[in-house]
Order: structure tokens, then C-alpha cells, then sequence
């Protein structure tokens, strides 16, 4: 039976998921949408004014309903998450205020003009309104990223114990450190690639249908361009993602791979089947009919082949690795929760003390909080195994996202390709059909991507600071799965009526010309 | 006054003036909720073309404004939307449905057609308005929960803030939350026909018809709100002491009128400016009835949530165990933290100009029929 933690994990999971299946698209949609309407600026011709008009009525069907799903992951580390949002509302809070006060703002004044300013505002106060769209959806992303980076790698920050929540005490280094700007450029990246593919296959959609082959071409040409610079950026980022999650987040990286012994000049699992009975600590396989690249794992955490890369038995056991990338024995699992404990007790203590106008027990009990409060969250933990996330899901879905990432790049450079050299494969079917399977596979390639991100943080809502069954609001299952069922059915006819908007109007657009349609 | 306090002071009025500015901005669901009061099918359009152009700024201002709670009260945000749980998810899905009706309304494929996305603004319309009135009225006469903090150390059972199983039902059925609520929601509808007659050119026919809605749900919401002020005046609010411990204290909110009294002048101020507002709309040719009502509205708003939370004034109370009543000073965030945001808020004027520049631009000339037929892109 799912308690309340389960399905609050579930619905958060269930909103953020279809949250995160438009958000890309409009990222990505604003960028290619304002550098349409550029080219339209500058060649004054309407073709491309046409062109523009078509792909900004896509992106507001989709920017629609990215609203729409959005508001409900705010309120819900109210709604669902209320003890998270106390112990770290003074930190968390501030990036989504910011959010709201730069980006949403922008977005939502300049996407009037944007839509309905054609003929009320001179060409260039449009054009640099659906930049500041296109700036406003980045910029959302930062703050939302900053904030969810934050997450992964607490910074910034001190634990007050008279108040029993955590402070911050530099903002910079919340807001600007390594994982968060990687995060963002990772994140933001990856939406070109996914808008650019959109594009690539809606084109080819119109090139195999025979109509609209001028805009089609001009539409293939921006989009190709803008998934490849999408994909390289992706990539290169995600290659940085993999050093910072090496850094602050080993075992997500060692569940990624499905590594329980770590060594010196760690091989990375090209393919390979996941023995799902296994567990810490035992002596069973942990992958079967395993391929690797040798040395692939230490090169990617390390950036060095001979490298020592930690398994989750290692973790457990306390074998981790120094920045200079030496192994080093620091504190087992076992030993954090003890000490989490410990500062938990420390900190029951310090309250009493207060309580009594004792000085001196809470300069003692403060001092032993200090110690040892990096470790505050495994005191929620029962056993050390508790703190290795689920691996089967998390290795999957990065080997998902890696391939289907490796199968972008080829596309992106293959629709350049044939813009550019061999304009002759831009009347071929089987082009037009490799774009066209391409949208549903780039979309699973993103959520690919957050499923690693997410699930391969668990059980921490706050890595090694509150795990998600402290992170609870005071609501009872029942409620949370009646209202994880409305948003599953609400959510799942808005898609459908997305997707049917958008088939109908691409088909529209597919029987006529694109200019005269606007 | 210490540092500290002076922040928590300005966060409290910046979050005052962030939900003026959202309760001015209901008008585009006070308008949604008359799309099928005695309208043509071509008055409707316009209707819906008027307010689908504002529809996202009141859409982010509450978003905004939840932001802004977090970020500068996260106790409040901790306490009141965990445990008011109904209240708030009620809330939200009306926002949600809002969101994608103007856009997919008239679309071709939209699968459940024209009439259930209408029925969505309508939804919203109602319930936005009365609900998030009623979640303002729970900062005056308070929700069923308790704050111990020290459950943080309870391993099984961890949660600091706990409401009473009704989880916000209780809220949503307090009557003089909802005498605000549906007191609000008629302010909505008459600040929607006060926009309407601002921003719609459709003939004679339908100003004059604007200016029978503007009287008549005026002249409700008055009725209404005279009625919610003497509950308020007349309640028992619970505030703070000196050394934090929370008491009942009668007339509360009328005290804090007369003591804090520039509050009391801004609430005249507004009262008359809201009057003034209907008073041109319903009786003049003027088109800035809206004006009027809207600085006036804001006035209000703002000195309300001034009585509600300065003077040590508990802005959540709780009625069931009263030392957990939330004031500004025990559910803030740090000094740091409302120091940095205070950096931050210095940009809100750049964001005010260029909304208030780009809403001239896009409703230079206001909008008719020919307006929206001519629009590629129509809601």
C-alpha cells in the first residue's frame, strides 16, 4: 500500500513530467520564433513573416498549456512538501520570487505584443518583443534551475538551531555555483534540440505531404541549425553535468552505472542487462552480458582514465574520492547515521536548553550541531542501503538518454547535410520519415533526462540534509491520491487536446500555403 | 525599530501591494464570469479578445505573489498551504483550466469544444475570485492548525505544521470568509464592465449594457463589503506581545485603524475612489471608471493587509491552538535573506513601466470587431 510520501512523490513526479513535456518547446520554440521573425526584419520578405506567424501559433498552443501546468509545481512545495519549504524556504524561496519578478513578468507582457502587436506596434518593438519572450522563458529557466541545483547541492547556506530551519548566508553562492550554471545551460540546451527536432519533423511532415516546400526548407534549414548548436551544447554540458554529479552526487553517479565495486580506470557500461536482484553488499553480478568502454567511467567523472570511480558498496563503506581524485576512507553510511542522529539529538538538546536559559549547554549543543549536521538527514534513514536511489530506473534511463541523444546529433547533422549539400534528399520519403519518428524520440530522450536527474537523487530532497519522508506536508494519503488522479486525468485531456490542436493545425498548414493561411 | 523588522516590515508591503495588484487584476475573471450574461456571440468574442490579452498578467501575479510569500514569510507558505490543502488545490485547478481556455477555445481540434472551454473561464471566474477571497479572509479570522517545530525531530512523524483533518473545507465554509469571497467576486464583475467600457468599442447597445452591470454588481458588492467591514470591525483578532505570546484582543482590526491611521485614510481614500469608479461608470459616458476603481481597489487591499499584519497583529491566526498564530515577525525569512530580496525588489519599478507602457501600446485605440476579425491569432 502507498502512503502519503509515495504518492506525494508520485504526483509531484506526474506534474513535473508533463510540466517538463512543454516547457522545452516553448524554450526552444521562442528561440527559433525570434530568429525567424530576424531574418523577416531583415529581408522584409513575407514568406518568412508567413513562416514566423506558423510557428508562433505552435508555440502558443504549447505555451498555453506549459502555463498551465506550471503553477501547480510552485504551490505544491507548499501544498505537498510543507516541512521542506520551512527547514529551507529562507534559501529555496528566493530564486522562485526572482523567477516571478524577471521572467514571468517578461513573458507575459511581450507575448501579448507578440501575438496581437502585428499592427499596433512598429516591426522592431515587435521583434525585440519575442526576443525578451525567448529571453524571458531562458531566464525562467535559470531561477527554476538555480533553485532545483540547489537541491542537489546545498550551498549558500548555514542551519540556525534556535528556528530549526536552515538560512542563507550567500546568495551568490547559491545562485551562481558550478552545478546550477551547468544545470541551466544543460537544461536550456537541451530545448533547442528539442524544438530544432520539432521543427526538423513538422518540415518533413509538410516536405512529404508536397506542400509548403518553400517554407518547409526555410523551416528544416533554421531548425537543423538550431538543434545541432542544441545538441553540441547539450552535450558538451551534460559531460560537465557528470563531473559535478562525480563531485557532489557519487551515488547517483554510481547508480547510473550500475556500480557497486568501484576501481582504478573504471569501465563505463556501453550496454549491459541489470541484475535486478541485486542488492549492497552481496556477491551476485550486478550486470549481465555487460559491454564497456574501458576506462569510459573514470574519463567521464574524472576527466582522468586512471581514476578511482566509487560503487554504492564503496559509498556505503565510507571509500570516497578526494578532489585531487585519490580514494580516501571517510565516513560510512552506518557511521552518518549515527551521527545524523547525533546532531538530531544535539539539536533536541540545544532546545531544551534554550527552554531553561542555559548558555552553556546550547554553546555545547551548538557546537556538537555544527559537527555534524552535514549529516542531519540520514538520521531519517534506517538502514544505509535506505540512501542508494532506485538503480534500475536511474541506469536505464541514462543509457536512454545517451543513445538517444548519440541518434540527435546524427540527425541534426544529417538534416544540415541535406540543406546545404544534397538538397536532392530533401525530396526523399525516407528523410522525411526519419524526421517525422524523430519528435516522439527526442521527447523521450528529455524526460530521459530528468528521470536520471531525479531519480537518481532519491531518497534526498535535499542531498544528505532531509530525505523526502521528512519532507512531508501533514496531509493524508487519501487526499493526495484523489488529487494525484484529478491532475493525471486533467492534465492527460489538456495533452490530448494539445496534440490534436497541433496535428489539426499542422495538417491545415500541410494542404495550403503557409503564407496565405496568415 | 531593528533592521530586521524595518525588512519584514517592507516585505509585508510589497507583499500588500502584490495582492492589490492581483485583486485589481481579477477583473479578467469577474469578466469571464459574464460571457453568458445576455451576450451576442460577437460581443462575446470581443469579450474574450479583451480579456485574453490580460488574462497571463493576472495569471503571474498570482504566481508572483506565491513566490513572494515564500521567499519572505515561508512559515506562512509551510503552514497555510499545506494545511488549507482543499482550499488551495481548488484554487489552482481553476487556474489551471483558465490557462489553456483562451488559447484552445476556438481552435480547430480543441476535441471538447468551444462551450467546455467557456465553461472553464466560467469556473475560474467564480471560483478564482470567491476562493482566493476567501483565502484572504482566513488572514483575518484564522484556520484550525497548530506549529510545533520541534516535530522536525521526530523521526516518524516529522511535519511541523498540522492542520485539522478538515484540511481547508473548514476555511472554504467560514462565512465571513465567503461574505469576502462572493464580496470580491462582485467587485470583480463590476471592475470587468468598468474594463469592458474602457477597452471594448461595440456600439451604444453594449456600453449601455456595461453600465447596467457596473450599477448593478456595484451596488451588490457594496452592500456586501459594508456588510464584511462591520463583521471585521466588530471581530476579535489575536495578536502578539512583547515577548511573542499571542492573545485575543476585541476590535481588533478597528484598533488598528485608529492607530496606524494613514492605513484608515488609505482605506477612505480607496472606498471613495471605488465608488467613483461605479459612480462613472454607471452614470457618465466616461471610459476611465476603471481608473478610478482600480487605484482605489489597491488602496484598500494594501491598507487591509496592513490592519492585518502590523502592530504585531497575527496575519494566520489559529483558532484552535493561538500561540501557533503566525505574525510577521515569527514566520519570516532571515535577515539575509530579506536584505538580498530587498536588492531584488528595486527592479519591480522597471517591471511596473514596461507593462504599464506595453498595455498603452496594446490598448491604444481599444478593441473592435473588426480588430478581432482581422487578428490571425484570435481567442
Amino acid at each position: 500500500m502507498m502512503s502519503v510520501v509515495d504518492w506525494s512523490r508520485a504526483q509531484f513526479a506526474l506534474t513535473a513530467m508533463y510540466h517538463w513535456l512543454f516547457v522545452p518547446l516553448t524554450i526552444g520554440l521562442a528561440l527559433v520564433v525570434a530568429v525567424m521573425e530576424t531574418i523577416y526584419y531583415r529581408t522584409r520578405q513575407e514568406r518568412w513573416k508567413g513562416i514566423t506567424k506558423f510557428w508562433m501559433t505552435l508555440f502558443g498552443i504549447n505555451f498555453a498549456i506549459g502555463v498551465a501546468t506550471g503553477i501547480i509545481l510552485e504551490f505544491e512545495f507548499g501544498t505537498n512538501w510543507s516541512n521542506y519549504s520551512w527547514f529551507v524556504g529562507d534559501i529555496f524561496g528566493a530564486p522562485l520570487a526572482i523567477e516571478g519578478i524577471f521572467a514571468f513578468f517578461l513573458e507575459a507582457t511581450f507575448v501579448a505584443v507578440m501575438f496581437f502587436g502585428w499592427n499596433r506596434v512598429s516591426r522592431g518593438f515587435h521583434l525585440a518583443s519575442t526576443w525578451l519572450v525567448a529571453l524571458g522563458v531562458s531566464l525562467s529557466a535559470l531561477w527554476i534551475l538555480v533553485a532545483n541545483a540547489w537541491m542537489q547541492n546545498p550551498v549558500g547556506m548555514q542551519f540556525d538551531p534556535e528556528q530549526m530551519r536552515n538560512v542563507m548566508d550567500n546568495f551568490c553562492e547559491v545562485a551562481f555555483n558550478a552545478v546550477a550554471m551547468n544545470k541551466f545551460f544543460h537544461a536550456v540546451a537541451s530545448g533547442w534540440t528539442l524544438a530544432g527536432v520539432f521543427v526538423i519533423g513538422v518540415s518533413c511532415w509538410m516536405l512529404w505531404r508536397k506542400s509548403n516546400i518553400e517554407a518547409a526548407r526555410d523551416s528544416l534549414k533554421v531548425g537543423a541549425w538550431v538543434g545541432f548548436a542544441g545538441i553540441i551544447f547539450t552535450m558538451w554540458t551534460g559531460d560537465g553535468s557528470a563531473v559535478q554529479v562525480a563531485k557532489v552526487q557519487p551515488m547517483k553517479l554510481a547508480a547510473m552505472e550500475g556500480l557497486y565495486d568501484g576501481k582504478v580506470g573504471q569501465e563505463l557500461v556501453g550496454f549491459g542487462i541489470l541484475n535486478t536482484d541485486k542488492r549492497p553488499g552481496d556477491d551476485l553480478e550486478a550486470i549481465h552480458c555487460e559491454i564497456s568502454i574501458p576506462y569510459g567511467l573514470s574519463i567521464l567523472a574524472n576527466h582522468d582514465p586512471n581514476t578511482f570511480v566509487p560503487g554504492i558498496n564503496d559509498l556505503i563503506n565510507g571509500i570516497a574520492l578526494t578532489p585531487e581524485g585519490d580514494t580516501v576512507r571517510t565516513v560510512s553510511y552506518a557511521e552518518r547515521i549515527a551521527l545524523g542522529r547525533d546532531a538530531r539529538q544535539a539539536l533536541r538538546d540545544y532546545d531544551t536548553a534554550r527552554h531553561a536559559g542555559d548558555s552553556a549547554a546550547m554553546s555545547a549543543a551548538d557546537a556538537r550541531i555544527r559537527d555534524n549536521f552535514k549529516y542531519f538527514g540520514y538520521a531519517y534513514l534506517d538502514k544505509p542501503e535506505d540512501a542508494v536511489p532506485p538503480v534500475a530506473l536511474t541506469f536505464y534511463a541514462f543509457r536512454v538518454m545517451v543513445v538517444l541523444g548519440g541518434y540527435l546529433l546524427l540527425l541534426c547533422i544529417l538534416a544540415i547535410f541535406a540543406c546545404k549539400w544534397k538538397t536532392s534528399w530533401l525530396e526523399k520519403p525516407w528523410l522525411h520519415w526519419v524526421g517525422i519518428i524523430s519528435i516522439p524520440i527526442v521527447w523521450i530522450c528529455s524526460q530521459a533526462g530528468w528521470i536520471v536527474a531525479e531519480v537518481g537523487r532519491q531518497p534526498w530532497v535535499i542531498q544528505d540534509l532531509m530525505p523526502t519522508n521528512a519532507a512531508i506536508s501533514d496531509v493524508t494519503s487519501g487526499s493526495v491520491q484523489f488529487t494525484f488522479w484529478m491532475f493525471a486525468v486533467l492534465f492527460t485531456a489538456l495533452l490530448i487536446a494539445e496534440i490534436s490542436i497541433m496535428l489539426r493545425y499542422i495538417g491545415k498548414a500541410s494542404k495550403s500555403d503557409i503564407e496565405a493561411t496568415h | 525599530m531593528t533592521e530586521l523588522e524595518m525588512f519584514q516590515a517592507y516585505w509585508w508591503l510589497l507583499i500588500a501591494v502584490l495582492g492589490a495588484a492581483l485583486v485589481f487584476l481579477l477583473f479578467v475573471q469577474g469578466g469571464q464570469s459574464m460571457l453568458y450574461c445576455n451576450t451576442t456571440l460577437q460581443h462575446r468574442q470581443m469579450m474574450v479578445n479583451s480579456l485574453g490579452r490580460k488574462w497571463e498578467l493576472t495569471f503571474t501575479t498570482l504566481v508572483v505573489f506565491g513566490g513572494a510569500f515564500f521567499a519572505s514569510f515561508p512559515l506562512f507558505y509551510s503552514t497555510s498551504f499545506g494545511g488549507a490543502y482543499w482550499l488551495w488545490m481548488a484554487i489552482l485547478i481553476s487556474f489551471v483550466i483558465q490557462a489553456v481556455s483562451y488559447e484552445y477555445r476556438r481552435k480547430r481540434g480543441n476535441i471538447y469544444g468551444t462551450r467546455t472551454y467557456d465553461t472553464f473561464l466560467l469556473i475560474n471566474g467564480f471560483v478564482g475570485c470567491v476562493l482566493l477571497g476567501v483565502a484572504v479572509g482566513m488572514m483575518f479570522f484564522g484556520g484550525s492548525f497548530e506549529v510545533v517545530r520541534t516535530n522536525l525531530l521526530d523521526g516518524a512523524s516529522p511535519v511541523i505544521s498540522r492542520w485539522a483533518t478538515t484540511r481547508g473545507l473548514e476555511v472554504m465554509a467560514c462565512w465571513q470568509c465567503l461574505l469576502l469571497g462572493v464580496a470580491v467576486f462582485f467587485l470583480a464583475r463590476t471592475q470587468a464592465a468598468l474594463y469592458f467600457i474602457n477597452n471594448i468599442k461595440a456600439g451604444d447597445d453594449f456600453a449601455a449594457a456595461m453600465r447596467r452591470k457596473v450599477l448593478v454588481n456595484g451596488l451588490i458588492f457594496a452592500v456586501l463589503f459594508v456588510a464584511w467591514v462591520v463583521v471585521l470591525f466588530l471581530a476579535t483578532g489575536k495578536q502578539a506581545g512583547p515577548d511573542g505570546t499571542v492573545a485575543d484582543v476585541p476590535y481588533l482590526y478597528l484598533n488598528n485603524y485608529l492607530s496606524m491611521w494613514w492605513w484608515a485614510v488609505a482605506f477612505v481614500l480607496g472606498v471613495v475612489l471605488v465608488l467613483g469608479g461605479i459612480a462613472t461608470g454607471a452614470f457618465t459616458s466616461g471610459r476611465n471608471g476603471i481608473w478610478l476603481s482600480g487605484i482605489g481597489t489597491a488602496l484598500v487591499v494594501i491598507s487591509l493587509f496592513a490592519v492585518a499584519g502590523y502592530n504585531n497583529t497575527c496575519y494566520l491566526p489559529s483558532n484552535t491552538f493561538p500561540q501557533s498564530s503566525l505574525t510577521i515577525a515569527n514566520s519570516s525569512s532571515s535577515l539575509y535573506t530579506l536584505r538580498t530580496m530587498s536588492w531584488v525588489s528595486l527592479f519591480i519599478p522597471v517591471v511596473l513601466l514596461y507593462i504599464i507602457y506595453v498595455w498603452r501600446q496594446m490598448n491604444r485605440g481599444g478593441i473592435t470587431a473588426k480588430d478581432v476579425d482581422e487578428n490571425a491569432h484570435q481567442y
